[in-house]
Order: structure tokens, then C-alpha cells, then sequence
């Protein structure tokens, strides 16, 4: 089990299991509230990946068992971000599993969501677990800066590098 | 970038005194006694893990026979990277807009809520 927070000790990450990714944020806000905003096209528009210069291009969401959500971003300077999946479950106001896959994913497979909302005095805390294909998938995608615990050192190198690429490619 | 390539990235990021290394060769080229010293670890041992960081396409050699000073190729760990990072971003900045989204939500509720009995 791995638990750590990012910057603001907002957002905590766990792992439940050898393939899975947990991500928990406590929301002040009902989860009636919460659920539209997660399923609803015209509310997620309004915060999934809309920010830094990226803008929707496409979000379509068909909530049933089954139905298909694809989302499309482009970057400020054009670049291109798509992903989409199919509803595996849909418990309203408490429960969503769907599929997820990126265009040009890095990882191998479809990895499954399973997001909980669970409400507590007005709070809600949201509850979105990954399930990859392997462990060694997982395991990949937990090596990346959002889990935290990744040395300075790297964190460093990372900036470093990203600033030399930006002199590279732009 | 192929999948498969990331893959070898990604595994090779995982080691964190490889990962050490790769930092210790952002300032600079380096030997592999010279990589060894920081370390407490046999050169051998050092070597093992820059064969692996070779072959993710990390790390390269340079011409001088003697010395063969390794060096960093930073266009492979900047493609991960940069997926990387944008994948934290994503969700941090992700929260953050719900947040305020919701705030919204509420106070275009809030009104009819209060003329409600309980």
C-alpha cells in the first residue's frame, strides 16, 4: 500500500491491489452534486482537462450500461489528447465502471474505472480506482510524478529536461 | 514514440539508483568509477544498471576509449516524461476546476434549498 498526496494533500493515492491505482478526493459538495458533474457533457466540459490552454473539442456521453463516452482535447498550441471507453455500471448517485483507453496510449489494454462516491455530512469523497492489464502496467503508471514518490533528483531531471525540449520542439 | 519503447523507458525509471544515475548525468558525462562513487555500490553492480538504461535508449558512451564516459539521451525520457507529467497535472488540475464547478452548482441551488423546509 502506497499513500501519498500531491502538493495541496488534496488528492491521495493508493494501491489496493498489484494491478490497481486508487485516486480519493473529498469534495464539499452532495453527491447527487458530484455524480451529475462526472456524467453530465455539458458539466464536465466545464472541468475534465479544460484548463492550461486545453479546450474540448469533443465529449459525448451515453449513460447506460453499455453506451460509449468519448472525449477529445486540443492543446493551445494544437496537440491532440483522446480518450474514451464503455459504462460497465452505472449506480446512481454512488457508483460508475467504465472502461478507459487513450488513443495513443503508453499502457497495454483497456484499464477498467471504478469510481465510488460516498457522502458524508454535505462532503463528498470521490473514489476513482484503475484497474490495468498487469501489474507491470500498473507499475509503470505508478513510476510517473503524480504518485510522489519519485525522488528530487528525478524531479529535478524532469524539469531540466522538459525545459529542453520545449527549446527543442517549439 | 512506439509503446513498446515507452515500455523500456518506464521499466528502466523504475530503479530508483538508476534513476540516481540518470540525474547525476543530466549535469554532465560521466565514467562508470565516477558513477560508482556516490553510490555505495560495486562498479560491476553500477554497470548491470547502465547496461539496462542502454538499452531504454537512456544513456549512450562516449568516444573516449579509455574512459567511456556515459552519457545522457534525453529525448526518450522526455517523451515519458512529458506524458507523465501531463498525467498528474491532468488530475490535479482536473479537482481543482471540480471544485470551483461545484461551488457554482451549489450557490445556483442554494436559493431553492433555503425555502424548503426540512
Amino acid at each position: 500500500m502506497i499513500t501519498t498526496t500531491n502538493k495541496t494533500g488534496k488528492l491521495l493515492v493508493t494501491t489496493p491491489s498489484d494491478r490497481e491505482i486508487a485516486m480519493t478526493r473529498v469534495f464539499d459538495a452532495p453527491r447527487s452534486m458530484v455524480f451529475d458533474a462526472l456524467t453530465k457533457p455539458e458539466l464536465i466540459k466545464r472541468w475534465l482537462g479544460a484548463f492550461g490552454g486545453w479546450s474540448f473539442v469533443v465529449c459525448e456521453v451515453d449513460l447506460k450500461v453499455g453506451g460509449a463516452y468519448r472525449y477529445e482535447w486540443r492543446g493551445a498550441s494544437g496537440e491532440k489528447l483522446a480518450m474514451g471507453g464503455i459504462y460497465r455500471e452505472i449506480v446512481r448517485p454512488e457508483r460508475i465502471v467504465y472502461t478507459e483507453k487513450f488513443d495513443e496510449s503508453w499502457y497495454a489494454g483497456d484499464a477498467l474505472d471504478t469510481t465510488i462516491l460516498e457522502e458524508k455530512n454535505g462532503r463528498t469523497t470521490l473514489t476513482t480506482t484503475v484497474r490495468y492489464e498487469s501489474k507491470e502496467v500498473r507499475d509503470a503508471v505508478l513510476k510517473s510524478p503524480m504518485e510522489g514518490g519519485v525522488s528530487k533528483g528525478f524531479d529535478k531531471l524532469a524539469e531540466l529536461l522538459a525545459s529542453r525540449m520545449e527549446g527543442i520542439e517549439k | 514514440m512506439s509503446p513498446r519503447h515507452l515500455d523500456a523507458t518506464f521499466a528502466a525509471l523504475a530503479d530508483p539508483t538508476r534513476r540516481a544515475i540518470l540525474a547525476r548525468l543530466a549535469s554532465g558525462q560521466a565514467s562508470v568509477r565516477e558513477l560508482a562513487e556516490p553510490f555505495s555500490m560495486s562498479q560491476p553492480a553500477i554497470s548491470k544498471h547502465l547496461k539496462v538504461l542502454e538499452r531504454a535508449g537512456l544513456v549512450s558512451r562516449g568516444r573516449d576509449a579509455q574512459r567511456r564516459p556515459r552519457r545522457l539521451e534525453a529525448k526518450p525520457l522526455a517523451e515519458a516524461t512529458e506524458w507523465l507529467e501531463r498525467y498528474r497535472e491532468f488530475w490535479e488540475g482536473n479537482y481543482e476546476r471540480l471544485d470551483a464547478l461545484l461551488e457554482v452548482m451549489k450557490g445556483t441551488k442554494r436559493p431553492r434549498k433555503r425555502g424548503k423546509k426540512k
